[in-house]
């Protein structure tokens, strides 16, 4: 298969729309989690139970047409080989519990692959709208849709007091999480970041790196979202995001015009030695390539590299981590392999870029 | 970069640690990141659900304020859904079931307020098909309740008046769930 093709296979289709903002702001999401009247969450509920739930869910909704996201496929993980999973979790689809922990777990998946429902991960139903860009409330619109799509023929278990019911504590009430994955190259940069975060911290939202829980930020790309699920309307917690988003896009923009203004040598030199270093390298490790990536990446932002495609950063980080470069070499890879693998691929990828100029 | 432990193969696997501010990076390659397991952060060492369950062992760490020290025993709280017990659930930080939140109502509302900004109540959406049902539901119950504060004071011909509108609620309940 050629590079051009694989990647267009690759990439979810939303990732190649346009969003709001999404010189900073890479994709949205609003995560619902929802469970069944009358069945035992699966962290304890019986094999029968949640093999009876996943086939209901598969019935009632694989292959169905939705007005919105057309034609759901439906996926169990039972029978999936492992890096097919893996490469799914890299594209932020389903969660490393759900591919690796899950009982008769499953993914209702729409052809964009903007919307997924994950089927017994810690909770019976978790509905997921991925849009690109800054996105939030048309995310909580989507899947808001969808949740009432499902409602209507199943019982979700729902309190009055507490709102939906959820396996964790930490989850109860709206069942909501919103987050955002922004770029923030400049406000590290500028070393503002480690004043922002706790003052993040303080209004109830959290900030992790792109691999979720307890990862550290790689390539300047921070995931923000919500903490606390009971006691907001799901339009507030959006709300409240929403606003501290657009301050800390602000604050980047800020970031970058100070730099570029009272830097600008420094920050062509760095941004096109990190150019040179993935247009030439042979052995590229992953958090190499997530910082050389997130350069590049501000260097076509502020306008200093012209010549390269932004959703480079967006493709590039997806497709170089070790799901896709084995699926990309139908084979397992040694970690060593990945990193020559990884560093051929991003050259490659870059040719592409020159191939497209010359014509 | 080598991996710190055998300084022959290269590191692929990198992390931070961070204890109380002190920051510690490791660089480890594959083979030798396999026998590090203890230090790793996601290597089952560490998650959200054990810190969680700190949280709700909270009541049962706190020494108790006249028995010096001595710990606080549980009432027992079992779930009659899933047959969870109170004990499990601070135990792996989850609910079995949703019958759980009822079994465990009397515990829930400091750690809920822990985890939600002192938040013990929902204040979004309700689902469209349930959220109606509840109503009805809650109607039915209460008329139910005075049904035999009635039947009790004998008050009879009030009583039957109140059992067929409790009748019709039933049966405006069951056409809805027929649809």
């Amino acid at each position: 298969m050629s590079l051009q093709q694989f990647i267009s296979e690759a990439i979810s289709p939303w990732m190649k729309k346009d969003g709001p903002n999404s010189d900073i702001v890479l994709s949205s999401r609003v995560r619902l989690a929802r469970n069944i009247q009358h069945v035992p969450f699966p962290v304890i509920a019986s094999s029968d139970d949640l093999a009876a739930l996943t086939d209901k869910i598969g019935s009632e909704y694989g292959g169905a047409g939705h007005s919105r996201f057309g034609t759901i496929e439906f996926l169990t993980m039972d029978p999936m080989k492992q890096n097919e999973k893996r490469v799914l979790v890299e594209k932020h689809l389903i969660s490393p519990a759900l591919s690796d922990e899950s009982k008769s777990g499953a993914v209702l998946l729409s052809e964009d692959e903007s919307l997924s429902i994950m089927v017994n991960e810690e909770d019976h139903i978790r509905i997921q709208c991925l849009l690109a860009g800054f996105q939030l409330t048309e995310a909580l619109r989507l899947a808001n849709e969808v949740d009432d799509w499902m409602e209507d023929k199943l019982d979700f278990a729902f309190d009055e007091k507490r709102g939906y019911l959820t396996s964790c504590p930490t989850n109860v009430g709206t069942g909501l999480r919103a987050s955002v994955m922004m770029h923030l190259p400049a406000l590290v940069i500028t070393r503002q970041m480690n004043r922002i975060l706790p003052a993040i911290n303080q209004l109830g939202l959290v900030v992790r790196g792109i691999y979720g829980e307890g990862s550290e930020a790689q390539g300047n790309l921070f995931q923000i979202s919500n903490q606390i699920t009971l006691g907001k309307s799901e339009e507030d917690i959006v709300q409240d995001l929403q606003s501290v988003v657009l301050q800390l896009i602000q604050q980047e923009r800020a970031a970058r015009k100070s730099l570029i203004e009272q830097s600008k040598l420094q920050m062509e030199d760095r941004v096109y030695r990190s150019y040179g270093i993935l247009a030439n390298s042979r052995v590229m490790e992953s958090k190499e390539a997530a910082k050389r990536l997130s350069d590049l990446r501000l260097g076509i932002d502020l306008g200093l590299i012209t010549d390269v495609d932004s959703k480079i950063l967006n493709e590039l980080m997806i497709l170089t981590q070790p799901g896709f470069l084995q699926q990309y070499a139908g084979e397992i890879l040694s970690p060593d392999q990945r990193d020559q693998r990884r560093a051929k691929l991003i050259r490659d990828r870059l040719k592409l870029e020159e191939e497209q100029i010359d014509h | 970069m080598l991996c710190q432990e055998c300084k022959e193969r290269q590191a692929t696997l990198h992390f931070t640690k961070i204890i109380n501010g002190e920051k510690t990076e490791f660089h480890f390659c594959d083979v030798c990141a396999k026998e590090q397991d203890g230090h790793m952060p996601g290597a089952k060492t560490f998650s959200m659900h054990q810190l969680l369950s700190g949280l709700l062992d909270f009541e049962q760490q706190m020494p108790s304020s006249h028995g010096g020290g001595i710990r606080k025993t549980r009432e027992g709280l079992v779930c009659p859904g899933c047959r969870m017990t109170y004990e499990q659930f601070a135990k792996i930080g989850r609910f079995g079931c949703s019958e759980c939140y009822q079994a465990f109502q009397s515990k829930l509302d400091p750690i809920f307020k822990r985890i939600h900004s002192g938040n013990v109540v929902h204040g979004g959406k309700v689902p469209k098909r349930i959220g109606q049902d509840l109503h009805l539901h809650k109607e039915i119950e209460n008329l139910k309740q005075e049904l035999q504060a009635l039947i009790a004071n004998e008050e009879f011909e009030q009583a039957a008046e109140l059992r067929d509108r409790i009748r019709s609620l039933e049966k405006t309940l069951k056409e809805k769930r027929e649809g």
